[in-house]
């Protein structure tokens, strides 16, 4: 039997998830405008909208927009998808996650259409969704995200998106 | 519509902290139809590389729109609700333009309004993306 390669340290494989995440995530100045964050847990993630009053829709109810709840799903669409990919490329070293740091970003996966159904209003508190990428090819994929509030169980919304993928030099 | 409820809708789109957050303008409204408008603006950029404004602040534009139109139409009673919206990005939006749409609400029942728009940039031949929607009609 061949000897196992010692593992690598976990604060190093840390470091250099949440760095590459970190960097995916805080360069789209959108995703900072509705003050999205992603919480990961090895490859899941979370996203989370914490609330926010410009997030507003109906100020009677009050109500989430649904439009802030379409960019949050479309986010949480694309950088899940972009991570899938991502991961991939990190944990093999094909991409440099130190090079990610400084700005280097992947091109992301572009949008060709998303269709989000509003299962319930969306109430004045913290929002989260998780995405399911359903098929993943050379040129396209197909998302699907779920989207709480308080119980995870009862979603308030959920969407289907395609994508075109970022082209590789391979 | 009448004058008054063209003024409401207004007032009522003034007073939506998103749409206040992304500086929409509602350019006109009436029987069914409304037009809106979001200024180009740095902050809702999706891709740092080219400045083309993400596809969920056009989502934002498109929705808002949309309920407008469903509830400028004669039949429709007041407020609405989105009940599913689909959006096409036909292309990217040119960096630096503001993004404008027509929504028209071209089906209504006594519990659902249909409703369809087109969005572009300075170029109003080529769309920059369509959506259509189901809308809810509510209750007097």
């Amino acid at each position: 039997m061949m000897a196992r390669t010692r593992p690598e340290p976990v604060q190093v494989v840390k470091h250099r998830r949440d760095a590459a995440l970190s960097s995916l995530v805080h360069g789209v100045p959108y995703i900072q405008f509705l003050g999205i964050e992603f919480d990961r847990r090895g490859d899941e993630l979370t996203a989370v909208m914490a609330y926010d009053e410009k997030l507003i829709g109906n100020p009677m109810l009050p109500a989430l927009h649904g439009g802030a709840i379409a960019g949050f799903l479309e986010i949480t669409a694309i950088i899940g998808l972009a991570w899938t990919v991502l991961w991939d490329d990190i944990e093999t070293g094909r991409m440099d996650a130190e090079e990610l740091a400084i700005g280097h970003l992947p091109r992301l996966p572009k949008t060709i259409d998303f269709t989000v159904d509003y299962l319930r209003s969306g109430l004045p508190r913290d929002a989260y969704a998780r995405a399911r990428v359903n098929r993943s090819g050379r040129r396209y994929a197909s998302v699907h995200v779920e989207a709480w509030q308080d119980q995870r169980s009862k979603l308030f919304a959920q969407a289907t998106g395609h994508f075109v993928m970022p082209k590789t030099d391979a | 519509m009448k004058p008054e409820k063209a003024k409401m809708a207004e007032q009522f789109i003034g007073a939506i902290p998103h749409c206040k957050a992304l500086g929409m303008k509602l350019t006109s409204i009436g029987e069914g139809v409304a037009e809106m408008e979001l200024p180009y603006d740095l902050r809702i950029v999706g891709d740092p590389q080219n400045g083309v404004i993400h596809g969920g602040a056009v989502s934002a534009l498109m929705d808002t729109c949309c309920g407008a139109a469903a509830m400028s139409h004669p039949s429709s009673p007041a407020g609405t609700a989105t009940i599913d919206l689909r959006i096409d990005y036909m292309r990217v939006a040119t960096p630096g333009q503001n993004i404008r749409t027509r929504a028209e609400c071209y089906h209504i029942t006594r519990s659902v309004a249909f409703v369809r728009a087109t969005a572009t940039d300075d170029d109003d031949q080529r769309p920059v993306a369509t959506a259509t929607g189901a809308f809810t009609v509510e209750l007097k």
